[in-house]
């Protein structure tokens, strides 16, 4: 298995959905490469990055109040 | 007054809430739309990555609340229903609106040399994700570059990363195929990959 293969089954490898006849060599290669080791490494930090960026919606709360959108659904319930 | 108006009611009090959003009380409506419409503004914004869309989604959602009210069977937060509820008047929006040309991500995927190893060397990061993203700049980091992604890709990673649908309410929601938001979200995983890597990674290989 290339280094380009193993880069192929990281997601299902991850989700713990690679079938047992690739787990092996993508098993056998993360052994062996460092750089894979890495790569591997550095994507499930990246999924796990993604999910806490978003933990604190208060982070991406608009400055203010959206008024002109609070009358608007006001308006509309009316 | 701003500062209140976006402080979440406690638990305890969405049971009186609903009582007065069911009794028609207009100001408990006016309260819900002051208290939430911030935070449903971010969720769909989130989703689809524009103003305007994420407005008219907000609106579609605390509206189709108001209209299902009886439904709410008062299991969940009042915040809870009304996030769900805006997430599927976010998907709504993005099945009705017109289909953009899918972008290239190929700037963003790894290099690979003729017999198939990495161009690049990677270096570990300088510290955990979870100890990193305790800071509120990184977390800040991380939301811009998901916002650099090409949108397609950073949908499908929105959707089945952050909000945490399946691979087949994924591929309902953006009218593909299960294997296309597979193939789409490893991409764009690895593409934000790349946009992480210098804001992490450390000095020494």
């Amino acid at each position: 298995m290339t280094c380009r293969e193993f880069a192929d089954f990281i997601m299902d490898y991850t989700a713990g959905e690679l079938p047992a006849d690739a787990r092996e060599p993508f098993e056998w290669h993360l052994s062996r490469c460092q750089n894979c080791q890495k790569y591997l490494a550095q994507y499930t930090s990246t999924i796990q990055a993604g999910r806490l960026a978003f933990r604190n919606l208060d982070e991406e709360l608009p400055a203010e109040v959206p008024e002109d959108l609070v009358k608007a659904v006001l308006a509309v319930r009316k | 007054m701003q500062t209140e108006a976006r402080v979440r009611p406690p638990e305890n009090e969405d049971a009186a809430l609903l009582a007065r959003l069911r009794a028609g009380d207009e100001e408990a409506f006016e309260l819900v739309v002051r208290t939430y419409s911030g935070r449903l503004l971010a969720v769909t914004r989130r989703i689809l990555c524009n103003d305007e869309d994420a407005r008219d989604a907000v609106q579609d959602a605390l509206l189709s609340a108001f209209r299902s009210l009886d439904r709410f069977e008062g299991g969940s937060l009042v915040s809870t229903w009304l996030h769900r509820i805006a997430v599927n008047a976010a998907l709504m929006k993005l099945r009705t609106r017109r289909r953009k040309p899918e972008e290239s991500i190929e700037h963003l995927l790894p290099v690979y040399k003729d017999d198939g190893h990495h161009q690049e060397a990677f270096s570990s990061w300088n510290e955990p994700v979870d100890v990193a993203m305790t800071r509120a700049d990184n977390r800040a980091q991380v939301r811009r570059c998901i916002e650099e992604l090409p949108e397609t890709y950073r949908t499908v990673l929105v959707l089945r990363d952050i909000e945490e649908l399946d691979t087949e309410e994924t591929a309902q929601a953006l009218g593909i195929s299960g294997n296309a938001v597979k193939i789409r979200l490893h991409r764009a995983r690895q593409a934000l990959r790349t946009l992480l890597a210098p804001h992490f990674r450390s000095a020494q290989p």
